[in-house]
């Protein structure tokens, strides 16, 4: 076997050498037998006209003994490929375009791949990662809230379905580094985290179980990717001590390069939580998620009624806190691909259905060049080529084309996937570490060789067929209209109008989010956003624990961030506007009945230079003033939505409201602003409360400056200067309006849903604009002989163009006609993403459909011209 | 020339040529020509199907060849059974008969 294969590349690489050794061969046979001949008594020239004769033709016995090896073929074979590439480089319009198309197809559908690989097919850095489960407390707002600690100890002792249940809860800690303090993202987690999860430290060790008790040291381990950014990546870090919210942390360990637990990313620090926590002895305060493993054997939903027994019971035995709190809880995978499974196996079936079509557009061109070899592949037949070896012809071709666009395809795949996760803004990329896996891995190498050989076979086999299917015959003396052409033409003109449908669907769905992204960027937001820099600071020394010290600081920072330059004024405020709509309390009227449910509002400690530096509109009463201190009555100014919630039919002005159920701290209402966006782009108006600064300061609060000059050069300004009042205060998160506005999650998800869709429409435009050129050229070359007549008898060119023009015009009408009626359908689908966007956008219909009407008249055109530019006398004759 | 030579039961050749090679190594006119002396003249064998057959067999490994020098001083190219060909060689003989005792009774009977 071996042999065979390596004597077969030896003669195919000695072809020369080869043929030589045949004839020494075949010299010395016949010389064998002249000797034999004079030995029985003839003459030489007699014995070597009879040795002639006996061994025929040396060409014949060459070619017999050349065949009887593999490489014949595999010589046949190289030969077709190399004419195929002849071929094509003869008519590099139609290779241009056909690779372009293919390329184009098996770049989506191999990058859309390298996703679903990344995110869905590689497996969770968990030991089993199916039998992880995460727990959630229900509540009357929903089933996905926190658990509070002291439920968590009853969950974990009193089930019976789970091997292991801990918490975590996502935190941020102050750390202290030589240049000042600093805010670092980590986990606060039970000390039975990683054993649950089933992952060791790389480096160090894991936490011990009795580690998150009262009186223990505090130990702390890293992220991989924190042990590297913060560390260096040394390995004596282990029982090094850092200072995270004042307190020493031991590092006990390292974990995993790989490891992400995508719940609570991004995270440098994982502490433990602690059963002496402010928090953990409170069952009303509800601040971490439960993480638990299911037990061998045990179903989710034999643990779900489990846990819902121990729940109820929770319920009977704390009514005071307990009372209407559930118990939820799903697998670890759908929390953490959840949002994106849907999202990738749509996408990836789009780009497989993209990839089909584009190879059937492929077929359709090779056909119409198939049409004008007709006679080429007539003559071939004639003198004796096999009805295979013409197939191979076309085979040869088809895998020219399928590999140089699988290969140029994946190079273009590659480029998209590092390009995509550069246009993942930052915030978003880290809730999705598993894209770190992105690449060309061998699956995706293995899917795309896969799709390139399969579009190869689909194309090669359609073609092949015809040649099949037709009569050479016919074709050679008459240039026969076969069967085959015209279930061709049918087929071909109902796949065009599918194609337009298609992409009329996909370009408005890409028009509607596009208009949608740019209203979403333009709403009104309450407060103008440019020229706004923001960032964000915590005093979290003790220095700072009484409300007198927070509000001098406040007054210090103001008075030393107006002198900066181009400063023209600063402003506080305890959560951001176009946040995530965090930072809400329970609201309530003093003198109105409680309602059922609640009234969550957005609560705010706002200085009073807060609306004016938004500038935000008054519409009634009064703002804040400096003045409005602790020593003064509480105060606090709603918004529009507040008053229209609250006091659909009284006056605010004078009214108190309180916050959280807590009835004594009366708050009277001063002002009325114009609402102003504190929560995502895309959220409706909430109720929303303003409290001045300086009556109840928060420690942990933002900065906003107008600025008359480029606000993003400010912020390193900013933050030098709030270091110099006190390096202890930790700055984070500097940033400016504008970019809270673009980088805002709505905004990240109408730009790349827009992206997306826009990159498949306008594959789909190329793939209907190609499809339909295919087929009226196709039709073209059909008809030439049919237009010659009509010439001949006095047809004008114009008459020509009109009679192609409608073929084109006719399908185009169907495909934008279909396409339009369906997109009416199919962009119901998208109302949830779409943004103050009617589904039925007229300017967007219309943009559509001039667009795909113009291209397919462009696309028609050409082949109309050829048509219209036959000479009669040639068409008539040369059929 | 005159004698008319019947035609090779198609798959046979190969195994003559074994059998042919099997007491020494030869060159392509003398398998030739000791194939058609042994068969009285009935199989004669021309190097259109020899020399093909030889170069199979040679790529899978049945049989060797080299250069040599033949008895009247010209160079002829050598063919030698290989271990693997003695084996194809017992093998189809016995397969062989086999079928020609099968083929026999079906005449017979």
């Amino acid at each position: 076997m071996f042999g065979n294969l390596i004597g077969g590349i030896r003669a195919l690489f000695h072809r020369n050498r080869r043929n030589a050794e045949i004839n020494d061969e075949l010299e010395s046979f016949i010389e064998a037998s002249i000797d034999a001949k004079m030995g029985s008594g003839m003459t030489r020239e007699q014995a070597v006209r009879a040795a002639r004769v006996e061994a025929g033709s040396a060409e014949t016995v060459r070619h017999k003994v050349w065949s009887a090896g593999w490489e014949s073929t595999a010589d046949s074979l190289l030969q077709d490929l190399r004419f195929a590439i002849r071929q094509l480089r003869k008519n590099p319009g139609f290779a241009t375009t056909a690779i372009l198309i293919l390329t184009l197809g098996i770049a989506a559908s191999v990058a859309i791949f390298s996703f679903v690989d990344a995110a869905l097919i590689q497996p969770l850095p968990y030991q089993n990662p199916s039998r992880l489960l995460i727990l959630f407390e229900s509540n009357s707002l929903g089933p996905r809230f926190h658990l509070s600690y002291k439920d968590y100890i009853d969950w974990k002792n009193q089930n019976t379905v789970f091997s292991s249940l801990d918490t975590y809860a996502p935190d941020g800690f102050m750390l202290q580094t030589p240049t000042g303090t600093q805010k670092a993202d980590g986990v606060r987690v039970s000390a039975g985290f990683f054993r649950t999860l089933g992952v060791a430290p790389a480096l160090g060790r894991d936490f011990r179980p009795n580690e998150d008790q009262p009186g223990q040291p505090r130990p702390t381990i890293l992220s991989y990717s924190a042990w590297q950014r913060r560390f260096g990546g040394r390995a004596d870090v282990i029982g090094q001590t850092v200072v995270l919210d004042g307190q020493p942390n031991t590092i006990i360990g390292v974990l995993p390069r790989d490891f992400h637990f995508v719940p609570a990313e991004p995270a440098d620090f994982f502490t433990t939580e602690r059963a002496d926590g402010d928090c953990a002895k409170i069952r009303g305060c509800h601040n971490s998620f439960g993480v638990a493993r299911l037990k061998p054997g045990v179903s989710i939903s034999a643990a779900f009624a489990d846990m819902r027994t121990v729940v109820a019971q929770l319920e009977r035995q704390y009514p005071d806190s307990n009372r209407g709190r559930g118990v939820f809880m799903m697998p670890a995978i759908d929390l953490i691909v959840g949002d994106v499974r849907p999202i990738l196996l749509v996408l990836l079936a789009g780009a497989a259905l993209l990839l089909l079509i584009a190879t059937v557009n492929v077929a359709s061109l090779l056909l119409v060049r198939s049409e004008s070899r007709r006679r080429e592949f007539a003559v071939r037949g004639a003198v004796g080529a096999s009805r295979a070896r013409l197939t191979l012809l076309f085979i040869a071709e088809g895998v020219v084309l399928a590999s140089s666009a699988g290969i140029l395809g994946t190079a273009l795949a590659f480029l998209a996937m590092r390009y995509a996760t550069g246009f993942i803004p930052k915030d978003q990329l880290a809730t999705m570490p598993y894209l770190a896996e992105l690449g060309l891995n061998f699956r995706v190498v293995l899917f795309a060789i896969i799709v390139s050989v399969a579009s190869a076979a689909l194309f090669s086999i359609m073609p092949a067929l015809r040649v099949s299917l037709a009569d050479l015959h016919t074709d050679l003396s008459s240039g026969g209209r076969g069967f085959a052409g015209t279930v061709w033409r049918r087929f071909g003109s109902n796949l065009v109008v599918v194609e337009l449908t298609m992409a009329v669907v996909l370009l408005v769905s890409a028009g509607l989010l596009g208009k949608s992204f740019y209203r979403l960027l333009h709403t009104d937001t309450g407060l103008i956003p440019d020229h706004l820099a923001t960032l964000q600071v915590a005093a979290e020394s003790p220095a700072y624990a009484k409300d007198p010290a927070l509000i001098a600081l406040e007054r210090q920072i103001d008075a030393r961030l107006a002198t900066l330059p181009g400063v023209r004024s600063v402003a506080f405020t305890s959560d951001l506007p176009l946040g995530d709509g965090d930072g809400t309390k329970v609201l309530s009227v003093v003198g109105q009945p409680h309602h059922d449910g609640l009234r969550e509002g957005v609560f705010r400690d706002v200085s009073a230079s807060y609306f004016s530096t938004l500038q935000a509109q008054l519409i009634r009463g009064r703002l804040f003033t400096e003045d409005d201190d602790a020593t003064k009555a509480r105060i606090g100014v709603i918004n529009r939505q507040f008053a229209k919630q609250f006091f659909p039919d009284q006056d605010p002005i004078g009214q108190q409201v309180s916050s959280d159920g807590d009835s004594k701290e009366r708050i009277r209402i001063v002002g009325i602003v114009n609402d102003i966006q504190e929560g995502q782009l895309d959220a409706a108006p909430r109720s929303a409360l303003y409290v001045p600064f300086t009556q109840t300061p928060p420690n942990d609060f933002a900065v906003i400056l107008r600025t008359a000059q480029d606000e993003e050069s400010l912020l390193p300004i900013v933050a030098t200067a709030i270091h110099g009042i006190d390096p202890g205060l930790a700055t984070y998160q500097p940033s400016t309006m504008s970019r809270r506005l673009h980088d805002s999650p709505s905004a990240w998800l109408h730009r790349s849903s827009a992206w997306i869709v826009g990159g498949f429409a306008a594959l789909a435009l190329l793939l209907s604009v190609v499809g339909l050129y295919g087929v009226i050229a196709y039709s073209v070359s059909r008809r030439t002989r049919e237009i010659g007549v009509r010439m001949a008898l006095g047809a004008q060119r114009s008459t020509v163009y009109r009679l192609i023009l409608r073929e084109a015009g006719w399908l185009t009408a169907m495909g934008i006609g279909a396409g339009l009626l369906c997109s009416l359908a199919a962009t119901t689908l998208l109302r949830s993403l779409l943004f103050r966007v009617q589904t039925w956008d007229l300017s967007t219909l219309a943009g559509v459909a001039l667009t795909l009407a113009a291209a397919a008249l462009l696309a028609s055109f050409l082949p109309a011209r050829r048509a219209a530019s036959v000479n009669p006398t040639e068409a008539l004759h040369a059929e | 020339m005159t004698n008319k030579s019947a035609d090779l039961v198609s798959g046979t050749l190969e195994m003559l040529v074994l059998k042919t090679l099997a007491p020494e190594p030869m060159h392509g006119y003398g398998i030739a020509l000791r194939i058609e002396q042994i068969s009285h003249g009935v199989f004669r064998v021309n190097p259109g199907s020899l020399l093909p057959a030889l170069s199979r067999m040679e790529r899978a490994g049945r049989i060797k060849a080299d250069w040599r020098a033949t008895e009247n001083n010209r160079r002829a190219r050598y063919y030698q059974l290989t271990e693997l060909g003695r084996r194809a060689l017992k093998d189809e003989r016995q397969q062989w008969g086999r079928q020609i005792a099968a083929i026999n009774r079906i005449l017979e009977a």
